[in-house]
């Protein structure tokens, strides 16, 4: 053996998977108590349009002169929700979906994975797009007649997430499924069957442990790619719309107003740093625990 | 190997037939239509207006009369872009997005492969970590952060080239790398794992053992095989590049194809949506085709046609 040491041991000796943990940690701290440590009226429209970065103003105010410090922590906290419980959404598709295809196997197998096929053919794009634009106006009509008026703000948000998980499965359906198929045929399954064991005991007692740590690595990795798309639709106009703020809502209105003779630079600076900080962390803490945990990666 | 490719040519239709059918039904289910304003139309306009863009009649009707249409090249009017039709909207368009795009292409993949290769034949050293850490920072970041980036520094700050438009060599400088970046960087991540891989076989020994040059071992013998993985992706990719990405071209006001994308959507622009991703899916199905028959060149031991 190359490498004896427990994939815990290894990820703790990794100066880059200990230095991401820890500003993942400062960034979820920064996101659920920041905005409330803020005076309340930090998130308020004022005529200071465009002060620069200030002892009063951090991070300088934007066009409407709202505190841009305030917004940077709104959009850590949504864009964070966003990508973690959209990535835990694909998460679970993705298992169950992996987990049937490859344990029935058959026919059932192939044609659940030619319809997995069709939908990387479709572009993703145009398929958020319109899931977003037919479900919102549904979800607005339903919180609207069952009492939830309080929530219409947030309807973008769920929304967002829903649509994003469920169009983020298809990677995790393969790997899920890849996986089930090599250990399906190994000894300990047919010796679990052979005792007569039933079909949930074995899934649940003899398949899931041996997979969930893989699962969990690509779950790592989904969620900037989360982060990335929810950004994406908010650059475009279609996903959170203020005075709600994601990261990608932010880097949108700095685009629109940053030209060669205003140069406003903290508009796009102060949010690409929180932004690539986090994104980078997840990447690095995703491939760090794939070097860990993935057998076939280890190198 | 032409039999190959005919029973490949009808998989495009079929595939087409599919993804032109969904998405036909898809706007229809959208809530809105195209001409609704602020104030609404009058009856008799509105209906006129839907006799004009064939939107009239039982769904079924409208969906067989846009097949027969199709069949006859005619991908029908925008009801955006009032009197010009999808046909022209994209002769105008594509050629803009293809050239940036193929420009694109050729950056990611040449750049992908060089600094895959380069990170993985000298494995654990500054060059390796280097290669790896810039790559993983074009990979976090979204385009739409790269392209903003890029213009305050190389446009704004250190006036070198221009900000935005089309026309010039100098103006194509900026889009393409910002197009190209996170791709090159996927590419070389995707090249070093796989050529670390190649490199512990057998036959990497063997060629070793002969004496062979480490360049040739490397870029003779493994690259080969390493590649094969890239080439998969490469399809995708070039689908993807070829029809525009509405972020680029947004941030470099580049009159390409990428926002009728996003637009045909959010207008119900239903023949230009569809319109561009019949496009899309043909690229799509063309240069999977591409890849499939290259596969076969580079690796003798995978043979398509039994």
């Amino acid at each position: 053996m190359t490498d004896a040491r427990s994939p815990w041991v290894k990820l703790r000796r990794n100066p880059a998977v200990v230095l991401s943990a820890g500003i993942l940690f400062a960034a979820a701290l920064a996101a659920i108590f920041g905005p409330s440590l803020l005076p309340a009226s930090a998130g308020e429209v004022t005529r200071n349009s465009f002060l620069p970065p200030s002892n009063q103003h951090f991070f300088g105010t934007d066009l409407n002169g709202r505190d841009l410090l305030y917004r940077v922590l709104l959009g850590a906290r949504i864009s964070i929700l966003v990508g973690v419980t959209g990535a835990l959404i694909s998460f679970a598709v993705g298992i169950v979906y992996g987990m049937v295809a490859g344990y029935v196997g058959g026919q059932a197998d192939s044609i659940m994975m030619r319809l997995v096929d069709t939908l990387y053919a479709i572009p993703r794009l145009i398929f958020l797009l319109v899931l977003i634009t037919a479900l919102d106006p549904l979800l607005r009509h339903a919180m609207a007649t069952h009492g939830l008026q309080g929530l219409i703000g947030y309807s973008k948000i769920f929304i967002l997430i829903l649509c994003l998980g469920l169009t983020e499965w298809l990677t995790m359906a393969r790997i899920v499924r890849g996986q089930i198929l090599s250990l399906k045929s190994q000894q300990f399954v047919l010796a679990a069957r052979s005792i007569g064991q039933s079909h949930l005991k074995i899934i649940f007692q003899h398949l899931l442990p041996n997979l969930i740590g893989l699962a969990v690595v690509y779950l790592t990795l989904t969620v900037p790619a989360v982060i990335l798309d929810e950004s994406f639709l908010s650059f475009l106009g279609v996903g959170v719309q203020a005075p709600l703020a994601s990261w990608g809502l932010l880097l949108s209105d700095a685009a629109q107003v940053i030209n060669p003779i205003k140069g406003y630079w903290w508009l796009l600076v102060f949010p690409v740093i929180a932004m690539s900080l986090t994104l980078l962390a997840l990447n690095f803490l995703g491939d760090g625990l794939r070097d860990a945990l993935d057998p076939r990666q280890r190198k | 190997m032409v039999r190959f490719i005919a029973k490949r040519t009808v998989g495009l239709v079929v595939i087409l037939f599919c993804v032109v059918t969904i998405t036909f039904f898809l706007v229809h289910l959208m809530p809105g239509g195209p001409f609704d304003r602020e104030r609404k139309l009058p009856e008799h306009i509105e209906k006129q207006l839907l006799a004009k863009y064939k939107l009239d009649g039982p769904i079924f009707e409208q969906y067989a009369g846009y097949l027969s249409d199709l069949l006859h090249g005619d991908l029908r009017l925008s009801t955006k872009y009032r009197s010009r039709s999808v046909n022209e909207i994209l002769a105008d368009s594509l050629p803009v997005s293809g050239l940036l795009g193929g420009i694109a292409f050729c950056v990611a993949t040449i750049g992908g492969v060089f600094l895959g290769s380069l990170a993985a034949a000298n494995q654990q050293t500054w060059i390796d970590r280097t290669a790896m850490l810039s790559a993983l920072f074009a990979v976090s970041l979204p385009s739409f952060v790269i392209g903003p980036v890029l213009v305050l520094v190389f446009a704004i700050d250190w006036p070198v080239l221009p900000v935005g438009g089309w026309g010039t060599f100098r103006s194509l400088i900026l889009p393409s790398i910002t197009l190209a970046a996170p791709y090159t960087a996927y590419i070389a991540r995707l090249t070093r794992s796989s050529m670390l891989e190649v490199l512990t076989q057998d036959y990497i020994r063997t060629a070793r053992a002969k004496g062979l040059s480490n360049s040739s071992v490397l870029y003779k013998h493994a690259l080969r095989v390493a590649i094969l993985p890239v080439v998969s992706f490469l399809g995708p990719l070039a689908a993807n590049l070829l029809t525009g990405s509405i972020v680029v071209e947004s941030i470099f006001s580049i009159p390409g194809t990428g926002g009728f994308f996003v637009n045909s959507v959010l207008n119900r622009d239903g023949f230009l949506l569809a319109g561009v991703v019949i496009v899309y899916c043909s690229l799509l199905v063309v240069f999977n085709l591409v890849v499939d028959l290259l596969y076969g060149l580079l690796d003798h031991r995978i043979s398509l046609y039994d």
